[in-house]
């Protein structure tokens, strides 16, 4: 076990010298030149020049690089070229905890109706309950973003006057409901279908039916021996959910002026600002290896006879 | 299992032995012949079958249809009828420039048909099914590395990477075209939207991969431990025989599920890059940029043609293929039927 943990854990840093060289190569031999877009129609060469020069860019690619990536293993992601002078990490640590604030929501929508679902209709099984659940889930899962949202705003803010139209105020604000259902309800979809999968799969086994046959009552069972087993892949998903926490989601901050950290990287994308793009990518490929290596670890964990090697 | 004759059970008549012999060879169907049965069972498959064959054929046919039936161009202006609501003269209304919503519906259906298309065959399967089969069956150093890279390409967060590849690609493939035009014979290629297929279909390829390759890695490991693999290689039939004769046909499956759950995300990603404004350019018509242009509360007040039309259209579309798979997942995979 340790040494599978080792092993991963010796493995990402090639995963992110690869994920950052990728990004940084995109960045740099892609169009676009950071100084023109924050001059403006100021532009003028001798200060863009000398711009240049104090932003490092006239540097060759792999010092540019080089230096970056020394600054990133030491937790200075760099400055970012757009705000001149703000440390890039004081930029984005905010937006990627209100991007998880979101998450952590949207997340709690899909859990709490999610898996008491999928555990309900996997007892169902082969009656009309189990595919009409899933079927409304999927069409409730497939409804375009671009699509719920102004819907839900428009019965919500404008016929309604029960939510403030856009912005952000935190956890505890009303104007998270809209942004959290709309993400909730695809995870809705997701999980109940794995739950039961999962329900489905220990609901078949033989210690059930000794269970039943030695006259413990449904709900014992149900709750000492089915649910406890097949809670074991979910924690696979939430371990994995975890890392999505910090990505945000751009097109929902776009349209609800959320300042998260989807938004902000796709902007900094158009803005060729690389340091943020760089320290939003790597945390992000970071976040998601580590928590793929949760998963596994957790798993191994609550069922002792997962191996690896 | 055989019907029996009701009166004399035990008694088989020549006539009834050709019956039965009859009737058990068409139960020997391939399992393809009878997952296919299951599946024209299910009326929701059935259903998702026919709006994805309703909406890719308006989509394929769009240039006669919108000629012969609607009657009008996609960038033609009615200065008569500026954000019409729906009517007989204009199916779905038209915008704020006076163009025939419908129209730019069928020809936007037109490129997210073609852009996933070109994305699930060349990235889906050719390029996954191929590298999934090689790291599976030579494993080792090869495996390594073909895993490597899909861990690599999928530790992005979420479809950055695919942002990225689209924002930075895009001025450069413009810039090959452009010099293709001077430099030959070729003409009006950038007009023709050239560009903006092979910015999406790279984006989508680059990542529609990793999944494909992964699932028929994993299949092709275990099947390539079977007997008949085993006595095929000894009797000494060619590698890639042994990979596209007798590994693939057997993993096949898992892979028409893959495609057709994909198939929802490609329509997805298609339809967000458009809507960033890195895929297909204004005044082309396609469903993301239509549900940019209607997608804010206040023109949803007024005129919510604009944003519903594009939006039940892609709805569709997701909603149709997510159910096929749903189903083909059902009817093949041994598991869970």
């Amino acid at each position: 076990m340790w040494v599978y943990i080792v092993r991963r854990l010796l493995f990402l840093p090639v995963t992110l010298v690869a994920v950052s060289l990728i990004t940084f190569a995109l960045g740099h031999y892609g169009p676009g030149d950071p100084v023109r877009v924050l001059m403006g129609n100021k532009y003028d060469e001798v200060a863009a020049e000398r711009l240049r020069d104090e932003l490092g860019l006239n540097r060759p690619f792999f010092v540019q690089y080089g230096d970056y990536m020394y600054g990133f293993f030491q937790g200075d992601f760099g400055e970012s070229l757009r705000f001149i002078g703000q440390p890039v990490r004081d930029l984005i640590v905010p937006k990627m905890w209100v991007s998880a604030q979101l998450s952590i929501a949207a997340m709690i929508i899909g859990l709490s109706f999610g898996l008491p679902l999928g555990f309900y209709i996997a007892h169902k099984q082969g009656s009309w309950q189990d595919p009409t659940t899933v079927t409304i889930a999927i069409v409730l899962a497939s409804i375009p973003i671009m699509v719920t949202v102004p819907s839900l705003l428009w019965v919500g803010c404008l016929k309604t006057d029960l939510i403030p139209c856009s912005g952000w105020g935190g956890f505890f604000d009303p104007r998270i409901v809209v942004p959290a259902i709309t993400m909730g309800v695809p995870g809705i979809a997701g999980l109940m279908r794995f739950m039961r999968a999962s329900t489905l799969d220990v609901l078949g086994q033989d210690f059930i039916r000794t269970a039943h046959s030695k006259g413990l009552g449904t709900l014992r069972i149900d709750s000492g021996h089915v649910l406890r087993n097949a809670m074991i892949p979910i924690v696979t998903i939430l371990a994995f959910s975890l890392a999505g926490l910090i990505e945000g989601s751009f097109i929902m901050e776009t349209i609800m002026g959320i300042p998260g950290v989807g938004r902000f990287a796709v902007e900094s994308i158009f803005n060729r600002d690389y340091p943020i793009i760089m320290a939003i990518t790597l945390l992000g490929a970071m976040a998601f290896v580590l928590a793929n290596l949760l998963a596994d670890v957790a798993y191994a964990y609550i069922d002792p006879r997962i191996r690896y090697s | 299992m055989a019907l029996r004759p009701q009166s004399q059970p035990f008694e088989i008549v020549p006539d009834e032995l050709d019956e039965l012999a009859e009737e058990s060879q068409r139960h020997r169907r391939s399992h393809f012949a009878r997952a296919f049965s299951r599946l024209m069972r299910k009326k929701i498959a059935v259903a998702a079958m026919a709006i994805i064959a309703i909406i890719w054929l308006s989509g394929i046919f769009a240039a006669p249809l919108s000629t012969f039936v609607t009657g009008y161009e996609y960038t033609a202006q009615d200065y008569t009828a500026f954000r019409e609501p729906p009517s007989l003269e204009h199916w779905a209304g038209t915008d704020r420039a006076g163009r025939d919503v419908f129209t730019r519906l069928l020809w936007g259906i037109q490129n997210t048909v073609i852009l996933t298309f070109v994305g699930m065959f060349s990235g889906g399967l050719v390029i996954g099914i191929t590298l999934g089969l090689v790291s599976g069956y030579f494993g080792g150093k090869i495996d390594g590395f073909v895993m490597r890279i899909g861990e690599i390409f999928a530790s992005f967060p979420g479809i950055l990477l695919v942002i990225i590849i689209a924002a930075t690609l895009r001025p450069r493939i413009l810039e090959t075209v452009r010099w293709v035009e001077d430099n030959t014979f070729l003409d009006g290629l950038v007009r023709s939207g050239v560009v903006d297929y092979v910015v999406i279909s790279v984006a989508l390829v680059s990542f529609g991969w990793i999944g494909m390759a992964r699932l028929v890695r994993g299949q092709i490991l275990y099947l390539k431990e079977t007997q008949y693999v085993e006595s095929a290689r000894a009797i000494g039939v060619s590698t890639p025989r042994i990979l596209f004769q007798h590994l693939l046909p057997n993993a096949i499956s898992p892979i028409v599920v893959t495609v057709s759950a994909g198939m929802g995300t490609m329509v997805g990603t298609e339809i967000v890059l458009s809507w960033l404004g890195l895929g297909i350019q204004p005044p082309r018509p396609s469903l993301g940029v239509m549900l940019l242009e209607g997608g804010s509360i206040s023109v949803l007040r007024v005129m919510p043609w604009l944003l519903l039309a594009p939006g039940a259209i892609a709805w569709a579309m997701l909603l149709s293929w997510n159910l096929l798979g749903d189903a083909l997942n059902d009817v093949l995979n041994p598991r869970t039927r």
